[in-house]
């Protein structure tokens, strides 16, 4: 087959060729995508995105001016370049290609986003669980009208005060579980009959000749509420706050929503990027190959692979952090690689993947798996070999950092289970939860931070105390505990 | 099945509310920010941009995390030489080897920089200053418009019908339908002698018809026509809502050092740019004395050097003067005078006189800048002490002292403070 077009230069047209080829080919790995809203947009409009976490509609409040400044700025510099792409899971899936792209990059971009992002957002089980696709669009113009609304009826202050104290603790404002459903009040009324009737029918009139139990001091009923920690703070918030307005509660309900919507996204960084990477990869080499691509564009298209997948080592200048791209791209390729040519260290470590399928043992981690278990999984000794991964102890009791483990036959479990355990959620947001609302007495609420070795908040946390407090109303405290043990100063915010 | 929308044309700015906020929420800092680079900055190019410096906690958004000290382990890529059980001393500033995950904050950085637009800058500049007395103005910000010409439409009331340009268009109109009526004519006329020379009477009947419905058009065609007629078309235009003359005034003589003439130009500029943002037209009168007055073009006034004593009295005299011949009516008069201060004999007495019986009754506003040499700041002149007195008489006249470039702004905004009286 002739290459489907040559040179950098795109068009619509050239836009909907590519994008059939490569639907053809995504289609013959089987991918499973929501359908596709292709949006070509400006580097002005990126930058506008950009502001809003790359959501289409948002509400209108300042950190987005100062997000979109501080893009803008770096932008204008030089010091940061856009992304190609920025790509919304919802029902269609939209993507943004950016109008001064190349031909190769746009491709690219379409793979990517379109084909591999997509997938993944209809694949794997916490988006599946936790974002509604189809309805986010529709949720988002509803928050923007809301807010506006409100800022007209209660001035743009009252409104920017609920909203900065919810974003505050957006963090905590997700439930990791799921909840079990409300029940309809006919069910529940079912359900009291039938326990109604369940007596009745066990009724024995011999236990009433049972001695009385002698009735302990009644339960504290003031302690004891929530019956069970809360994490989800802003629910709380939302449901029991003695003072906010009904449109307060509202607005809370919204930033809960969106911090809900952003949760698996979080969770799912280095897997949902490396497979989107791998993906692109894939389909791109087989375009090559069928010759529908010449060897120009595969050049240019190798040329933004590797940037984006290079991991500079951690003392280096360029050192951010662990690159999700490269990581996960390397990830998934080793995957396939287990399954299609094994070598015998695979065979002890990997035994089920070995010589298995790689498009269902792909699909298979794509679907069940987040960051950490992911890694857990899957991360081979291979791997931490080519990325000289290695773990290093900061202990508060020792002089120096320590290195823990490297890669070696020693190390490769525990670099593994380390590494995991930093994309671990719960090693990225502290665990603080509602413990108690005291409910009969003067109202206030105690939240409880959980500390684990030794590692405390940041002193932002009196700000966010403070912000609570705002929302609740009433006084705010914030214990500390450790090992059962209550330990340091407790932050207060008085009513 | 996928869709492929263009949304290039939608175009940008969907950030500007939010960035408007951003702005509004930290007012404060913005305006710091745009006062010290007043202060550095020279007057040719005030009216731009600039760049703002917010500190970083101050527009920080809260959250609970990870503070420094604890246990933890965290995974790095690309060791080269480590070996497990190495000791690393702990490196500064904490992020340089750690964060593997959360090294987000790479920036470092403990201000965030952004820039104004040049409309921003000059809205923050001139923030909650008010012209003094404007107020009493009717005028007020209100804008009065006013109907101007502009061209000439098809449509309009009869009384505004322009004659001459309708005349001109059914004269275009009548040539232009004339000529193609004129050229068939002619070709008809033609075949028609040929017609009759030949003796073909029927052919010359039918030739003569056509030739008659040709004439009968060309006589029928109007001398004028619906679509001739022109209207004179007025718009409203908002006039500017008052016109507003500027005095500069100030002593060139010896005692008036260069640092000192920087300080007036300061002074004067801010003045006329405020002026410029409240009136349509501002008109500028430079007069510079010695011991007597002239009046003299913006070059001049700030970099000619002329020698002599000090006669205030005598730039008073001229000002008014030129109020009298070119400003009586219809202007709102402003006045600036820079000196230093020096004046001897009945000179500052009877300047005081002449500004409150004569000058001030006829300006909106009078301000009076005394530039002081910063090691003598605390001394004060005599033409200052008179006219003290005329401050506490006048209400629309206002004095200050200033003896470095920094004095300026405060000067600028301690003067024209919003009004409350």
């Amino acid at each position: 087959m002739s290459p489907i077009s040559h040179g950098a230069d795109w068009d619509f047209e050239l836009l909907e060729r590519y994008n059939t080829a490569i639907a053809q080919v995504a289609a013959e790995h089987g991918l499973e995508t929501y359908p596709n809203q292709i949006e070509v947009i400006t580097s002005e409009q990126m930058l506008d995105a950009y502001a809003t976490s790359g959501l289409p509609i948002g509400y209108p409040h300042w950190s987005y001016g100062k997000e979109f400044i501080r893009n803008e700025q770096a932008y204008r510099r030089g010091m940061q370049g856009l992304a190609y792409e920025i790509v919304i899971n919802s029902n269609p899936c939209i993507a943004y290609l950016m109008e001064e792209n190349t031909m190769a990059t746009q491709a690219l971009v379409i793979a990517h986003a379109c084909y591999g992002h997509n997938s993944f957002f209809k694949g794997n089980h916490l988006f599946q669980q936790w974002t509604a696709a189809d309805a986010i669009l529709d949720y988002l113009v509803f928050a923007r009208r809301y807010v506006m609304a409100c800022e007209e009826r209660h001035g743009a202050v009252a409104v920017e005060e609920v909203l900065d104290a919810c974003h505050a603790l957006m963090s905590h404002g997700v439930d990791r579980y799921r909840r079990p459903a409300a029940l309809s009040l006919r069910v529940e009324a079912a359900r009291l009959a039938e326990r109604e009737s369940h007596r009745e029918r066990n009724f024995n009139d011999l236990w009433r000749t049972l001695p009385e139990n002698t009735p302990g001091p009644a339960p504290d009923s003031r302690a004891c509420f929530p019956g069970e920690p809360q994490e989800n703070i802003l629910y709380f918030v939302e449901k029991y706050s003695p003072k906010l307005e009904p449109w307060q509660r509202e607005l809370v309900r919204i930033v809960r929503k969106l911090a809900q919507y952003f949760y698996p996204q979080a969770q799912t960084k280095l897997m949902n990027e490396g497979w989107a990477t791998f993906w692109h990869y894939t389909i791109l080499n087989r375009l090559h190959e069928q010759g529908l691509v010449d060897d120009g564009f595969m050049l240019e298209f190798l040329k933004s692979h590797t940037n984006v997948v290079a991991q500079p080592s951690f003392d280096s200048r360029a050192y951010s952090g662990l690159n999700p791209y490269a990581l996960g791209f390397a990830m998934f390729a080793d995957l396939r690689r287990i399954c299609e040519r094994p070598d015998a260290e695979d065979r002890e470590w990997f035994p089920e993947l070995a010589g298995s399928d790689w498009h269902r043992t792909l699909d298979f981690a794509m679907r069940n798996f987040k960051d950490e278990s992911f890694v857990a999984q899957y991360l081979s000794p291979r791997l931490i070999r080519e990325f000289h991964l290695f773990a290093v102890a900061d202990h508060r009791s020792e002089e120096t950092l320590r290195v823990d483990s490297i890669h070696d036959d020693r190390g490769y479990r525990r670099v593994r289970r380390l590494l995991a355990r930093q994309y671990a959620q719960e090693l990225r947001v502290p665990d603080v939860q509602i413990v108690r609302y005291d409910r009969d007495g003067d109202r206030s609420l105690t939240l409880r931070h959980v500390r684990h070795r030794g590692r405390p908040l940041t002193d932002a946390a009196d700000q966010v105390v403070a912000h609570l407090r705002r929302l609740w109303g009433l006084a705010v405290r914030l214990e500390t505990w450790e090992n059962d043990a209550l330990v340091g100063d407790v932050l207060e915010c008085p009513a | 099945m996928h869709h492929l929308i263009d949304r290039r044309p939608n175009g940008r700015g969907k950030s500007a509310v939010n960035r408007e906020r951003f702005l509004r929420r930290y007012k404060v800092q913005v305006q710091d920010a745009v006062k010290k680079m007043i202060g550095e900055r020279r007057l040719a190019d005030m009216e731009r941009g600039g760049e703002v410096r917010v500190p970083k906690k101050d527009i920080s958004e809260p959250s609970f995390g990870f503070g420094r000290g604890g246990d933890r382990e965290f995974v790095l890529p690309g060791n080269r030489e480590y070996v497990a059980g190495d000791r690393i001393p702990r490196p500064d500033g904490g992020s340089a080897g750690g964060h593997g995950s959360e090294g987000g904050d790479a920036e470092g950085e403990d201000s965030f920089v952004f820039s104004l637009s040049r409309e921003e800058f000059m809205q923050i500049f001139f923030d909650d200053l008010e012209l003094p007395n404007l107020a009493r103005t009717e005028l007020g910000r209100s804008e009065r418009r006013k109907s101007v010409r502009a061209g000439f439409t098809k449509t309009g009331t009869p009384a505004s019908l322009a004659v001459i340009r309708t005349l001109t268009q059914s004269l275009g109109r009548r040539i232009a339908l004339r000529a193609g009526l004129g050229r068939e004519g002619g070709v008809l006329e033609a075949e028609f002698a040929v017609a009759v020379a030949a003796g073909q009477a029927d052919q010359a009947a039918l030739v003569y018809a056509e030739l008659e419905r040709v004439e009968r058009r060309r006589a029928a065609l109007p001398f004028l026509d619906e679509m001739d007629l022109r209207y004179r078309n007025r718009v409203w235009r908002p006039e500017p809502i008052a016109r507003a003359v500027m005095f500069c005034l100030m002593d060139v003589s010896a005692s008036m050092d260069e640092n000192k003439k920087d300080l007036a130009k300061r002074f004067f500029t801010l003045l006329y740019l405020f002026l410029t943002r409240k009136y349509g037209e501002v008109d500028l009168i430079f007069i510079r004395h010695t011991d007597d007055a002239e009046e003299v073009d913006e070059d001049t006034f700030f970099h000619d050097t002329r020698t002599g004593g000090t006669v205030v009295l005598s730039a008073l005299e001229l000002a008014d003067k030129i109020r009298g011949e070119r400003y009586a009516h219809g202007w709102n008069v402003y006045a600036a005078q820079a000196s230093d201060g020096d004046a001897f004999g009945a000179d500052p007495a009877r300047s005081a006189r002449f500004l409150r019986e004569r000058l001030l009754p006829a300006t909106r506003y009078y301000t009076y800048l005394e530039l002081a040499d910063p090691q003598t700041y605390e001394h004060v002149s005599t033409l200052w002490a008179e006219f003290e007195r005329v401050a506490e008489a006048a209400g629309n006249f206002a004095m200050r002292r200033a003896a470095q470039r920094e004095h300026i702004y405060p000067v600028f905004r301690g003067l024209f403070r919003k009004e409350t009286q």
